[in-house]
């Protein structure tokens, strides 16, 4: 089997428009959640999300782009050029015809049927613009990115709702550790923030109106949040030979189903996750020493994945340091594990642990070390991200230092 | 005769357990009814749409919310309460 590491990292969130400033908001556990300002806002309940502020789309695409980029795309595309420029990577002859993307989301080009559907529904309009499907399509971000540097290998869209971005990057994982290629861009993107992606999720009544306060026993909802996080997954001889700058090496991946309900997470489906993920990795618990948690901040979530980390890691439950940065960017849904990966690759590359900001109360149901309200220095040699996903699905990874 | 708020209540309720309205006890709580989580998130937005009212309601913490939903009988007396109230405001 290869061994795959990450030689690439970018990133857009509501903490910062690159890679670089998302970490230094996780570093100093900035807010980066506020009000929600878009169309129709002022009908919502919730009024507040992770949106990013003050972003120009003419700043970095032309007016033709525009046409078919939705938001979510636009995102996947600045994430993937920061992370390809880091990695140093040119796509030409065999690399190019093998490289491929795999991308998360769940919501798709969500903003573009929000806007069509008012313009035919309330607007009365019977005629909409040529693009609508290529710019709403889930594979859309994918596409744009393989158009946009020349991936022809293996390239598709993941959709497991909010473990999307972690079943993505687990299978380009797969698909450079099996020898089909050599490098795969991977990561996810979402832009749910608009009336429509908000008022369907208050249907639910699982957000928060205040504030994301994950593992703090006055937690009382999920924060979404919006943005991307797309990384260059390579085969380490490949990275090695070139003299790349390694950032991580990604050790273990694992997937499965609860099979139980389409909202309750499910301790048991959680459990079997991330032992699988420390298995396929040859790990021992006592490695790990940073989980970057699911940390919703819904009463369900956090309680139930403490319960799974205290099951799997017994005493060395007491050792780890396990952080919710959505507390912090708010929960990016199909991109979610991507942003949050940023915070293990920070953990095992430089021994900076991200926080749980908004920590004001301690749990008994998740008596574990949150890292709570400021980020600390530590020395971590594996981190896992956790993802567990409405419908039961979950995906856990596992990276190493290197 | 229109229903009352009660009957109406007892209905939407009834609906969510697969049950006929007047084998559904007063006193039954939700898990008697065999009502999960998401049983109970569509049973108050039933509620909203009939009487076009607000029900303070946040599915993280069904037993920490304003609206009462120990039993049947508490959540009737919740949605008269919300409905007295939106008679008194006009709204």
């Amino acid at each position: 089997m290869k061994r795959v590491v990450i030689t690439g990292q970018g990133a857009v969130s509501s903490l910062g428009m690159s890679a670089d400033e998302t970490l230094a908001g996780m570093r100093e556990g900035r807010n980066g959640i506020g009000a929600l300002e878009f169309q129709d806002a002022e009908r919502l309940s919730i009024p507040i999300g992770g949106q990013i502020k003050g972003y120009d789309p003419a700043a970095r695409f032309s007016r033709q782009q525009i046409t078919l980029y939705d938001k979510f795309t636009q995102f996947a595309l600045i994430a993937a050029e920061e992370a390809i420029a880091q990695s140093g990577l040119e796509f030409t002859d065999s690399l190019a015809e093998q490289a491929g993307v795999v991308l998360g989301t769940a919501g798709g080009g969500l903003q573009t049927q929000d806007e069509n559907y008012r313009s035919v529904y309330e607007e009365g309009k019977n005629r909409v613009h040529p693009f609508v499907v290529p710019r709403l399509m889930n594979n859309a971000a994918a596409s744009h990115v393989s158009m946009t540097h020349n991936l022809q290998g293996p390239s598709f869209t993941v959709a497991t709702a909010c473990a999307s971005s972690n079943h993505a990057m687990g299978q380009a994982f797969q698909l450079i550790r099996s020898g089909a290629t050599r490098v795969m861009l991977t990561g996810g993107s979402e832009s749910m923030l608009c009336f429509g992606g908000i008022k369907a999720w208050e249907g639910l009544r699982v957000l928060s109106r205040d504030g994301c306060r994950p593992f703090s026993a006055n937690r009382n909802g999920m924060v979404q949040g919006e943005g991307a996080g797309v990384f260059v997954f390579e085969e380490y001889e490949h990275a090695k030979a070139r003299g790349a700058q390694i950032l991580a090496e990604v050790v273990g991946f694992a997937m499965t189903s609860d099979a139980s309900d389409i909202v309750m997470p499910n301790k048991l489906g959680a459990c079997r996750a991330i032992r699988g993920a420390l298995r396929d990795g040859g790990l021992s618990t006592a490695e790990v020493g940073y989980i970057n948690a699911h940390g919703t901040g819904t009463t369900a979530n956090d309680r139930t994945e403490c319960a799974a980390v205290r099951d799997v890691f017994g005493a060395d439950a007491d050792k780890l340091m396990i952080s919710s940065t959505k507390s912090m960017h708010g929960h990016l849904i199909g991109g979610t594990g991507a942003v949050e990966m940023l915070a293990c690759i920070m953990a095992v590359r430089e021994g900076v642990v991200a926080p749980t900001i908004n920590y004001e109360q301690p749990d008994p149901e998740c008596d574990l070390d949150v890292v709570p309200n400021a980020a600390r220095e530590a020395d971590v040699s594996v981190a896992l991200s956790n993802a567990f996903a409405f419908g039961g699905l979950n995906a856990v990874l596992a990276v190493r230092r290197i | 005769m229109s229903k009352t708020v009660e009957e109406q209540v007892i209905a939407i309720i009834a609906e969510q357990a697969l049950m006929e309205p007047q084998d559904v006890s007063p006193e039954a709580t939700l898990e008697d009814l065999g009502i999960d989580s998401l049983g109970l998130v569509e049973a108050v937005f039933a509620i909203e749409e009939t009487f076009d009212v607000s029900v303070p309601f946040n599915a993280n913490e069904p037993a920490e919310s304003e609206f009462d939903i120990t039993n049947v009988r508490s959540m009737v007396r919740a949605v008269e309460q919300l409905v007295a109230q939106k008679a008194d405001t006009g709204t």
